[in-house]
C-alpha cells in the first residue's frame, strides 16, 4: 500500500508554478536530505554485506592470519556439513513457535478479548488482559531467556523444584537432554511472541466496521460464525504482516538461543545464526561462518518474496472478486 | 449492550441468554487464566528475587520468603557495577533513538514530500535491509570499528543501530509524509519559505506524534538488543545490561536469588519505560502495521 503511494507519477507531483520549470526537476532540490542517510546506508548495511559475501569465498581465520581465495569451497562444505542442515531444520520448529502457534492463538485471543469479554465486560478488563499478554514482548530477550534458563534449571530450576516436592523423583533435565530441549526453548519463544499478534489483531478489529458485527449478532450468529465470516476475513492484512515480520524474526532468532541452550545439546537447538556465530567467533572459520550468513540472507529474502506474493494475489483476488 | 436488550424478547429465548451469561463467566475465566500463565514465571521471579537461598531449598519456588533478603540485589548490583550498565545502556539507547529518528526524518523528507526520482527503490531496499540477519554484517562492521578506532566503543554501536533503525522508520515516515496536506507545502511555498524552513516549521510540528512514537520505539528496541552490542562490546566497563546479565551465566555466585534479582532489576527500567509509554506504545505498534 505504501510503495502504491509512493510510486505515483512524479510528473504530477510538480510544485505549483512558482519554480521555473526548465531547470532541473523539482525533486533535485531535496537530494541533499537524502544524502546523509544514504551514505550511512552505503557504509554501515552495503559495504559489509557485499564484504560479508566476499568473506565466504575466502578462507581467512581472522584478525592477521591470510586470506586465501577458495572459491565456491565454503559453500560445497555446506552442503556435506550434518550440522548446517541441522540448524535449517531448526529453524521450521522456531517458525512454529514463533509464527504458526502465536499466529493462531493470538488471532482466537484477540477475537475473544475484543468480540466478546469486550462487550461483556467492558473495554477496559480487555486492554488490561491485553497489556498482561504483551508484557513479555517489552522484556529484554536477554533478561527472559536468564529468567526461564534457571526456571528450566535441571539442578535449582523452580519447574523442577515444584516437581520434587510433588514426589517426582527423576524430573528431567529441559534444557540438558536433547529430546526435551526444543520443545523446552519454542515453551519459551511462544511465551515471548504471544503478545504481540494479540495487541496487532485487536487494532485490527477497531477498524473493522462495527456494524458488521451487529449485524451478524441481529442475524443470531455466534461468536463462532462471526470469527470465521467476518474476523478472520476482515483482518487479512494485518495477518500477513504478523506472518511476515514473525517468519523473518523466527529466521533470524539468535538471542533466546544463545542464553537458553547454546544450540546444545547435541546440537539439537543450534540455528543457522547461532551456527554462523560460532564459525566466526569460537572456531575462526570466518569464511564459513560468511557461508552460512549469506545462505540465511538469501532464504530470509526468499520466504519474504514468497509472502509478500501470496500477500499480492490474495488481494488481487479480493478485487477480482468485488 | 444496549442492542442486545433492545433486540431480546424477553419471554421467546431466556434459556438462550441464562446460557450466555455464565458462559461469560467461564469464558472471562479463561482469559484471566492465560494472562496468569504469562505472568508466572514474572511472578515466580519477584517472589524469590528477596528469598535467602536457605529458603530457596528449603520452602521450594512458590513460597513467599520469610524474610526480605537483599543480599542476591546486592551481589548483582555489585558485581556488574549496575549504575555504569544502567548509564551505557541509557546512554546507547537514547542516542539511537535521537539520531535515528532524524535520519528518518530526513530521508522521508525527501522521499514523501521530495519525491526523488527512484525513491521507490530506495524504500525497498530499506525495507530489505530491516530483514538482514545481523549475521551478514556483524563480521565486516567488527573489523571496520577496529580499524576506524571505534573497537569496543559505543559510538560504534551507535552508529550501526542508528542506520538499522532509520530503515525501518524511513519506510514508516516516508509513508506518512506520503500523504501530507499539499496545501499546507504550498501556502508555505507562497510565504517564501524554503524546503529547511518547511520541514520544521511545516512538516516536523505535524508528523511530532509519530516522531515522538519513533523515538520509543527505537529506544525500547535498541535496549533490548542482544547480538551486535555482546559482540561489538568487548570488555565489561562497556557492556549494556542485557549483555552483563547473560555474561554472569553459568557463574558460581549466580544462585537462584540472584540470578532472579539480576533479572528483576534488569527488566525494571523497561518495564519503567513500557508503563510510562504504553498508551503512546500500543498506538504506535498500530502504526507499524497497517496504516
Amino acid at each position: 500500500m505504501t510503495t502504491q503511494t509512493l510510486g505515483k507519477d512524479a510528473a504530477t507531483q510538480a510544485p505549483p508554478s512558482v519554480r521555473t520549470k526548465r531547470k532541473a526537476p523539482h525533486w533535485v532540490p531535496y537530494l541533499p536530505y537524502l544524502i546523509p542517510g544514504l551514505v550511512a546506508f552505503v557504509v554501515v548495511i552495503g559495504i559489509p554485506l557485499v564484504t560479508n559475501i566476499m568473506y565466504s569465498f575466502q578462507k581467512w581465520k581472522g584478525g592477521m592470519a591470510p586470506h586465501t581465495w577458495v572459491g565456491l569451497d565454503n559453500y560445497r562444505a555446506l552442503l556435506q556439513d550434518e550440522q548446517f542442515w541441522t540448524s535449517f531444520r531448526n529453524s521450521i520448529s522456531m517458525i512454529v513457535a514463533m509464527v504458526v502457534i502465536p499466529t493462531l492463538i493470538g488471532l482466537v485471543l484477540a477475537s475473544v478479548l475484543f468480540d466478546y469479554l469486550g462487550k461483556r465486560f467492558g473495554s477496559r478488563s480487555a486492554s488490561v488482559l491485553r497489556a498482561t499478554y504483551y508484557l513479555p514482548q517489552i522484556l529484554p530477550v536477554a533478561v527472559a531467556g536468564v529468567l526461564w534458563n534457571w526456571i528450566l534449571n535441571a539442578q535449582t530450576g523452580a519447574v523442577n523444584e515444584i516437581l520434587r516436592s510433588l514426589g517426582v523423583e527423576n524430573p528431567p533435565n529441559w534444557l540438558g537432554d536433547p529430546s526435551t530441549a526444543m520443545p523446552s526453548v519454542m515453551l519459551v519463544l511462544v511465551w515471548v511472541q504471544i503478545g504481540y499478534p494479540v495487541v496487532i489483531f485487536m487494532s485490527a478489529l477497531q477498524r473493522v466496521d462495527p456494524e458488521l458485527y451487529e449485524a451478524a449478532e441481529l442475524d443470531g450468529a455466534g461468536w463462532g460464525r462471526r470469527f470465521r465470516a467476518i474476523t478472520l476475513p476482515q483482518i487479512k492484512p494485518e495477518t500477513f504482516v504478523v506472518v511476515l515480520t514473525c517468519t523473518v524474526a523466527a529466521l533470524k532468532v539468535f538471542g533466546p538461543i544463545y542464553v537458553l541452550t547454546r544450540g546444545g545439546p547435541e546440537g539439537s537447538t543450534l540455528v543457522p545464526s547461532y551456527y554462523s556465530y560460532l564459525n566466526f567467533f569460537d572456531k575462526s572459520k570466518v569464511g564459513y561462518g560468511a557461508a552460512i550468513a549469506t545462505v540465511l540472507t538469501l532464504v530470509i529474502v526468499l520466504v519474504a518474496v514468497v509472502i509478500l506474493a501470496v500477500q499480492a494475489r490474495s488481494e488481487r483476488k479480493e478485487a477480482g472478486g468485488l | 449492550m444496549a442492542v442486545e436488550t433492545i433486540k431480546a424478547p424477553p419471554a421467546s429465548r431466556p434459556d438462550a441468554r441464562h446460557r450466555t451469561g455464565t458462559a461469560r463467566w467461564f469464558i472471562l475465566a479463561g482469559a484471566i487464566l492465560v494472562g496468569l500463565l504469562i505472568l508466572a514465571p514474572i511472578l515466580i521471579m519477584v517472589l524469590n528475587a528477596f528469598k535467602s537461598p536457605s529458603d530457596y531449598s528449603q520452602n521450594g519456588p512458590l513460597s513467599l520468603p520469610k524474610d526480605l533478603y537483599f543480599d542476591g540485589v546486592k551481589a548483582f548490583w555489585e558485581r556488574v557495577d549496575f549504575p555504569q550498565k544502567l548509564w551505557n545502556s541509557i546512554f546507547i539507547s537514547g542516542v539511537v533513538a535521537v539520531l535515528g529518528t532524524l535520519l528518518s526524518l530526513l530521508n522521508a523528507y525527501a522521499i514523501g514530500i521530495g519525491r526523488i526520482k527512484g525513491r521507490l527503490w530506495v524504500v525497498t531496499l530499506f525495507l530489505l535491509a530491516t530483514m538482514l540477519p545481523q549475521e551478514a554484517l556483524i563480521y565486516p562492521l567488527f573489523t571496520m570499528a577496529q580499524q576506524a578506532g571505534l573497537g569496543n566503543s559505543p559510538w560504534s554501536v551507535i552508529i550501526i543501530f542508528t542506520v538499522i533503525q532509520s530503515a525501518f522508520g524511513t519506510y514508516l515516515l516516508a509513508s506518512v509524509l506520503g500523504t501530507f496536506p499539499k496545501a499546507l507545502l504550498e501556502a508555505a511555498a507562497l510565504d517564501g519559505a524554503g524546503r529547511w524552513t518547511v520541514l520544521w516549521k511545516v512538516v516536523f510540528p505535524i508528523v511530532r506524534p509519530t516522531l515522538s512514537v519513533l523515538m520509543i520505539f527505537f529506544f525500547i528496541w535498541t535496549w533490548n538488543e542482544f547480538f551486535i552490542p555482546l559482540v561489538m562490546l568487548t570488555t565489561n566497563d562497556t557492556q549494556t545490561i542485557p549483555i552483563a546479565l547473560a555474561s554472569l551465566q553459568g557463574d558460581r555466585m549466580m544462585d537462584a536469588p540472584t540470578t532472579n534479582a539480576g533479572a528483576l532489576i534488569s527488566l525494571l527500567p523497561a518495564l519503567i519505560f513500557f508503563l510510562l509509554f504504553q498508551r503512546t506504545l500500543t498506538r504506535g505498534v498500530t502504526a507499524g502495521s497497517v496504516k
